[in-house]
């Protein structure tokens, strides 16, 4: 069918001996490949394997984990070229730009670059046959040059390295004059992103074999991953921007789909049909972007082709624009920016795996990745990095997303809504990372923040999963004795979103605002980013203390939940599931197979699941689900240890593994570590484009840093400060006059605090901002939504059936009253009738004659 | 040649079938004003055949006698069965085809 | 001038017999008794299925390296008075059209084949189904107008009596105004032919109703403009109601809503394609002037159509009526598509007719399911197909999606290409117009997938409404899975491989169509 590897194009040098590309870059069609077959074997064939084709998915997903790690491998054993930064890149091995002289700053990083790697790659030679244009010579970088000095000699040429990228292509179709290829294109960016995708993939697979074990869908949920998956791999390796396209529906399909599983209730499906809709709003700009680019660069759908004349001008300025303002709004959609964020929080209705996946891995950061693979294009239509305005709509929306999501999570009760915000505002770094010209940083940020934010979603998965799935952070409370390995696991992510260092979110972060530092923002987009890092301390350390701090406040079984007040919080548990299954004829029963067998009673097994364990001891991870015979006894003494469990293998693990990643996934780019990720990321249109690679600044790390702990103090600070009482703290207040303030001091932060930052932040501010979100930004979606069908009525009931269908009956009213005049002229009288005959004939005679009078 | 008092000969034959088709309500009547009518026709067939000195006319006026006999033969027919139907041959009473 | 082209061969022979079979079926089926009801089935199941095997040996003997190119040729004198002659031949642009209309009567019939609307007369019914495929068949690939024009009106007969019999209430009243609507089209468009007919004579030559022929005579050239426009006026009201475009669409909700499932299933198909291919194969190759003239006008009404179709759909109480008026806006499509008057454009608009042929005929195929099952097609009053029924409720779910255009389903590739062939339409157009078209329709998109997962999440999500809570109803049956199978089938494989309908189309687009356009220019 599609002979991958016919049309295979080597960018520039790449052809030349030593670059060959390794057999997984010419094969990489299969990564997608596996979750799509994952998909399709699960889809018609997962309800016979036993558990519901759910390892079937892990197994792929495993597969596919190892071979894009392979490819990476792989990857980082090509051979290197050196190119010219604000040069052409090396499709373009016949256009040779003039460099800019503007950009003194970008000389003097490649310069300090040169320095942080020690010495630089050998560039290779070799490249003698196509490739020589570009490429330079190795040696370009023994430059001098002190950190600060800025005399980087300006007009000297100054190499990137970089690794070519691979691109396969097969004819797909031939419309019009052109033949659209359905290829792969390979660079370390697209390496970095499949390996992300199917880490995070795989875990979420692992993980869900256990958080919906009971499922009644199970099946169909296990397909919904596979093409998920499938969908943002296929995105992230494709050449074309057609493929791009596809990824990208897909992706919200299966959005649909998981946000939507529990459809049996409308506000899940009301959550899955704004996701869709909301998103699809943002395609328009896709469509309409993609439509300008591909007339732009000649008609071409080619990704690579496109950067490369968005960077040598070919394309004109004006069509750049439009190009780049249509495309950031199906970023604004998918990625969840202002003012289209409003779906995001919402998707929580899906189940939390599937949420995990949407937040870290696919989905959301489709939105970032395609502004990242289209970034000349807006590098140059936005002209990024000399930028006159002092902001551009990248940059602007990025920031504000930033600190109304940050805002909005302190006054969220469920966890999930809480790091749903926190994802928006996140993806708010990334997009403003972008805006501010620090690429690398902002893809560095989508890196590292899959893995912590995978793990947040993973853990708040994994309390929910012991507390009787409810994500009321008011039901928690004191869960660090109880559920120790999640409690860790958590721990390290929220330290890790939170951005201190040395876990990965400071480093990513970090570089996104050494971008805004360095590239002219320090006065605005900067700032943002250090309140936005005060924002994300607070609220996280709001939530570590109601989840894990206090004394467990939750409902101590599963009947009590059912009572309680707030059973409406998405209890879509076992339990829920099993007295369903009891009817076979509504659900397809087979899913439920393994739980009918183990306990005659499934209700009595899910209420089992949860207190057999605490009896056993929070750390006994193993036995938890071969605990089931066990429910009877369990059922019968369910007052004793009522408290959450810690939960089993299949969801800790991945927990595990990710907190190991988030713990060292933002060392890989640190100076001293040899910024291992920016050698992936170098990539030759971004590197071409001049985009600006700053090096490590001390300065910025510690204001940010200072920033972070400033939020966190403040939020520590202010919950000590509940629990010590609020009448001391009143009373002190009270008493405190003008010469105690100083020596006060703490409490004094604390007042201005609580009186003028927490409170005013969470009083006035978020409620309004949340109110704003509720009330305006909904009420414009629903006001919208209202109106057009209110027009829509109006159109239909009073244009369509009234004025068009009027005109038309009317038409024939008349005829039916010609008709009806006409009938009495029909007496059924034959002497009536030949005296209309003769009467004619007559008026005939009279006519004929009055024409030929005349004439006679 | 006279030809304009065949004419009028044949207005006069024909007015009078007109006045008869239109007045009579007796349906043999009207059957028999239809032959005026016809016969009219056929006078002006048959002068205006001589007028011109071709045979056209006279061949049209037999083809017309003909067919008037046949029309006589079908009429005749009809207004018996409107008077086995109806006992009664008068026009105005048969009217089953008002629309 | 008669060119009689009497070499017959086998493969042209096949042609005309796969043309005809099934009239000739449907004649043999009206002597066959009418109690026996198998035989009648079986007849008219043999009929379809021998038809089918012609258009399949057609497939195969097809020379896709020259798609651009008449094959199956055959010309034999017809009405020698005015220089009407039986000229047929396939290209690319008839192919795919002509194999989806045998592919479509076939999956009706056995999907009728135990779901019979009132009152029950299979007999009847399967010889007009028979006579309307003949009429469908002849009209793709008629290369003369008076022929073009007899298959046409052919096909208006069965389906007039196939609403007017077998429709829901108010059958006659839509019956008649489907009738009247297209009657009048035809009318003006019968007009045109004939002005084109005497003024293509002239200079020594005779004048012609064959259409390469007035091709190749560059009418454009000869004709006075305003007579042109005039004409080509008259095409398009011909052509343009029985797409339906937007101001002359109101006959198809009431047509689609009242008709029998078949019946909605070929109309919405087939005979709706009729009039785009009119326009492709006939309005704009012959008058490709007056076509530039009237493009803006036709983007405009296709653009209108997208939004108002999506509107008109969100107002809707009744599933099948709101799939009736989503075929207003997806016809949009097509001929925003046609109007750029573009390679991209007319491909994708002949890709949107046979993905819109699948997807809302599979969509009418649910739609008359779920009314056999629940007796109503209230959206209000329907919920929980998934719980009773989920494989229909999947089905559904899939085509909602195919329909709204997901990337990976034939949907889009009608769709995309359209939107992007209007930001440059062909060289004289209003680049400005066309462009703020393009963004208009691209809203559409967002609209279609507003009312179609409403659709969706009404009827499949959540729990079934108490009315049925205790209806036993039966999922998806074996002749319905074989009627469905090979449409869902080629909703998948189209949108996956849309090189299949491309690569047939492209070069008959060119050769035939924009060929014509592109030399006008110059």
């Amino acid at each position: 069918m599609l002979n991958i590897g016919l049309l295979a194009t080597e960018a520039g040098g790449a052809a030349a001996e030593g670059f060959e590309a390794g057999w997984l870059t010419r094969h990489v069609w299969l990564i997608p490949l596996l979750p799509v077959v994952s998909f399709v074997v699960t889809l018609f064939f997962g309800k016979r394997f036993k558990g519901g084709g759910a390892w079937f998915g892990v197994s792929m997903m495993g597969l596919a984990l190892l071979l894009s790690t392979a490819l990476g491998v792989e990857w980082m054993g090509r051979g290197h070229v050196g190119i010219e930064e604000g040069q052409p890149p090396a499709v373009a091995a016949t256009y040779r730009g003039t460099a800019s002289g503007d950009q003194e700053h970008q000389v003097q990083q490649v310069i300090e670059e040169a320095e942080r790697t020690g010495e630089p790659k050998a560039s290779i030679p070799g490249h003698g046959e196509e490739g020589e244009e570009h490429a330079l010579p190795a040696g370009r970088f023994s430059l001098p040059a002190a950190e600060s000095g800025g005399e980087g000699p300006a007009g000297e040429p100054h190499a990137v390295e970089v690794r070519p990228y691979h691109e396969a292509e097969a004819g797909w179709f031939h419309i019009g004059p052109i033949e659209v290829g359905f290829g792969f294109h390979i660079d370390g960016f697209a390496v970095i992103m499949l390996f992300t995708v199917s880490f995070i993939s795989f875990l979420v697979h692992l993980f869900s074999t256990e958080y919906l074990r009971d499922d009644r869908r199970r099946t169909h949920y296990f397909a919904s991953l596979g093409l998920f998956t499938a969908g943002m791999l296929l995105m992230v390796s494709s050449s074309t921007s057609l493929q791009l396209l596809l990824g990208w529906e897909i992706m919200g399909l299966c959005s649909f789909l998981l946000i939507g599983h529990w459809w049996e209730e409308s506000k899940n499906s009301d959550a899955a049909l704004k996701a869709f809709f909301t998103t699809r709003t943002g395609d328009v700009g896709l469509l309409v972007g993609l439509s300008i680019l591909f007339f732009g660069a000649g008609q071409t759908f080619n990704i690579a082709k496109i950067n490369q004349q968005a960077i040598t001008g070919e394309i004109p300025r004006s069509w750049l624009v439009a190009a780049a303002v249509a495309l950031f709004i199906a970023c604004i959609g998918k990625s969840a920016q202002f003012p289209l964020h409003t779906w995001l929080p919402d998707a929580m209705a899906g189940p939390t795996p599937a949420s995990a996946l949407i937040h870290a891995a696919t989905m959301v950061v489709a939105g970032v990745y395609m502004v990242g693979r289209f970034y000349p294009v807006f590098f140059s239509a936005f002209r990024i990095a000399n930028n006159a305005l002092g902001f551009n709509i990248i940059a602007l929306i990025g920031g504000i997303t930033i600190i109304i999501a940050g805002l909005l999570a302190f006054v969220q009760q469920d966890i999930k809504k809480v790091l749903a915000y926190s994802t928006v505002s996140q993806l708010g770094y990334m997009v403003m990372g972008l805006g501010v010209g620090a690429w690398t940083g902002a893809i560095f940020h989508l890196f590292t923040h899959a893995f912590f934010k995978a793990l947040l979603f993973m853990g708040a998965g994994s309390i929910s999963h012991a507390c009787w799935h409810s994500f009321d952070m008011r039901d928690f409370g004191g869960l660090r004795k109880h559920m120790p390995k999640t409690f860790v696991t958590f721990m390290i992510g929220t330290v890790a979103l939170m951005g201190l260092p040395p876990l990965a979110g400071f480093w990513s972060k970090d570089e996104i605002l050494l971008g805004a530092w360095t590239n002219g923002y320090r006065g605005t987009f900067f700032l943002v980013g250090c309140v936005g890092a005060a924002l994300t301390c607070a609220y996280m350390t709001r939530v570590v203390y109601k989840t894990f701090w206090g004394e467990y406040k939750g409902p101590q079984t599963p009947d009590a939940i059912e009572h309680a007040s707030h059973a409406a919080h998405g209890h879509h548990d076992a339990h829920d599931d099993a007295v369903e299954n009891q009817a076979p004829a509504l659900v397809g029963a087979s899913a439920y197979q393994e739980g009918a067998k183990a306990s005659a009673d499934p209700g009595v097994k899910a209420a089992a699941h949860g207190t057999v364990q605490s009896e056993r001891g929070p750390h006994d991870d193993e036995a938890s689900h071969t605990a089931d015979d066990h429910g009877d006894s369990a059922h019968a003494g369910a007052p004793l240890g009522g408290y959450p469990h810690e939960s089993p293998w299949p969801i800790t693990v991945p927990l595990i593994v990710l907190a190991v990643m988030s713990v060292v996934a933002g060392i890989i780019n640190a100076p001293f570590f040899g910024l291992q990720f920016t050698h992936f990321s170098a990539i030759e249109p971004i590197v071409a484009a001049g985009v600006p690679e700053p090096s490590f600044s001390g300065v910025v790390a510690v204001i940010s840093t200072l920033g972070a702990l400033a939020g966190l103090g403040l939020a520590v600070a202010w919950w000590r400060g509940m629990r010590f009482g609020l009448d001391g703290l009143t009373r002190r207040n009270g008493l405190a006059g003008a010469g105690y303030r100083l020596l006060e001091q703490k409490y004094y932060l604390d007042a201005l605090y609580e009186r003028v930052i927490v409170r005013g932040i969470k009083g006035p501010m978020a409620s309004a901002a949340y109110w704003f979100n509720q009330n305006v930004l909904d009420g414009v979606a629903h006001g919208v939504s209202a109106t057009a069908r209110r027009a829509a009525t109006f159109t239909y009931d009073v244009v369509d059936q009234e004025v068009v269908d009027g005109t038309v009956n009317s038409v024939g009213a008349g005829a039916t009253g010609l008709g009806r005049g006409f009938k009495h002229m029909a007496s059924g009288k034959v002497q009536q009738y030949v005296a209309y005959l003769i009467g004619g004939a007559a008026a005939g005679a009279l006519v004929i004659f009055a024409i030929t009078f005349n004439r006679s | 040649m006279y030809l304009n008092e065949f004419l009028l000969l044949s207005a006069v034959l024909f007015s009078c079938g007109v006045y008869g088709v239109l007045a009579r309500r007796n349906g043999v009547l009207v059957l028999m004003s239809i032959e005026l009518i016809l016969n009219a026709v056929n006078i002006n067939l048959v002068a205006f055949g001589a007028f011109h000195g071709q045979v056209d006319g006279q061949v049209f006026a037999l083809f017309t006698v003909a067919i008037a006999a046949a029309e006589v033969g079908v009429g005749l027919a009809i207004v018996l069965l409107i008077y086995r139907n109806t006992r009664s041959i008068d026009l105005d009473q048969v009217a089953q085809m008002k629309g | 001038m008669a060119i009689i082209d009497g070499n017959v061969n086998l493969d042209n022979a096949v042609l005309s017999v796969a043309t005809f079979a099934p009239l000739a079926g449907a004649a043999v089926l009206g002597l066959l008794p009418k109690r026996e009801e198998f035989l009648v089935k079986a007849w008219a199941l043999g009929t379809s299925v021998f038809t089918l095997l012609c258009g399949l040996y057609l497939v195969l003997r097809f020379d896709y390296g020259n798609a651009g190119a008449p094959q199956f040729e055959r010309s034999h004198s017809w009405i020698d008075v005015i220089n009407s002659n039986y000229h047929v031949f396939m290209d690319g642009l008839s192919l795919p059209l002509f194999l989806l209309s045998m592919v479509i009567t076939t999956l009706c019939i056995i999907y009728s084949w135990d779901h019979w609307p009132e009152p029950r007369n299979p007999k009847a019914f399967l010889m007009l189904m028979l006579i309307l495929e003949t009429g469908m068949l002849g009209s793709f690939i008629a290369e003369d107008l008076i022929l073009f024009f007899v298959f046409f009106e052919l096909v208006l007969l069965p389906m007039y009596f196939m609403i007017g019999v077998w429709g829901g209430e108010q059958r006659q009243y839509a019956s008649l105004k489907f009738f009247l609507f297209t009657l009048f089209g035809s009318a003006l468009m019968i007009l045109s032919f004939l002005a084109l007919y005497f003024k293509s004579g002239g200079a020594g030559l005779e004048p012609t109703f064959d259409i390469p022929m007035l091709i190749e005579r560059g009418m454009s050239d000869t004709l006075v403009r305003s007579t042109e426009l005039l004409i080509f006026g008259g095409l398009f009201m011909g052509f343009a109601i029985k797409v339906p475009m937007f101001p002359f669409h109101t006959w198809l909700p009431d047509a689609h809503t009242q008709a029998p499932t078949v019946g909605s299933v070929i109309l919405a198909a087939v005979l709706l394609k009729l009039g785009t291919y009119g326009f492709i194969r006939i309005a704009i190759p012959i008058l490709p002037a007056a076509a530039k003239e009237y493009a803006p006008l036709i983007a405009v009404l296709a653009t209108i159509g997208i939004i108002y179709g999506a509107l008109g759909c969100l107002a809707q109480k009744d599933m099948k009526r709101l799939i009736a008026f989503s075929s207003v806006a997806h016809m949009g499509f097509v001929m925003l598509g046609i109007a750029t008057l573009t390679d991209y454009g007319i491909n994708a608009a002949v890709f949107g007719m046979v993905a819109h042929g699948l997807i809302t005929g599979m969509l009418f195929f649910v739609a008359g399911s779920v009314k056999e099952r629940f007796h109503t097609l209230e959206i209000r009053r329907l919920g929980g197909l998934l719980v009773q029924a989920p494989k229909l409720g999947w089905i559904l779910g899939f085509c909602s999606m195919a329909s709204l255009g997901l990337p990976g389903l034939a949907g889009f590739w009608g769709e995309f290409p359209a939107i992007l062939s209007t930001f440059n339409p062909a060289e004289g157009l209003s680049v400005a117009l066309f462009r703020t078209c393009m963004v208009i329709a691209s809203i559409g998109t967002v609209l279609a997938a507003g009312y179609l997962l409403w659709l969706f999440q009404r009827t499949a999500f959540g729990t079934p409404k108490e009315e049925w809570a205790t209806t036993e109803v039966h999922d998806v049956e074996r002749p319905e899975w074989l009627a469905w199978a090979p449409l869902l089938a080629g909703i998948v494989l189209f949108g996956i491989l849309p090189g299949i309908v491309f690569d047939i189309t492209d070069p008959a687009v060119n050769e035939r169509v924009t060929a014509a356009v592109v030399a006008q220019g110059k």
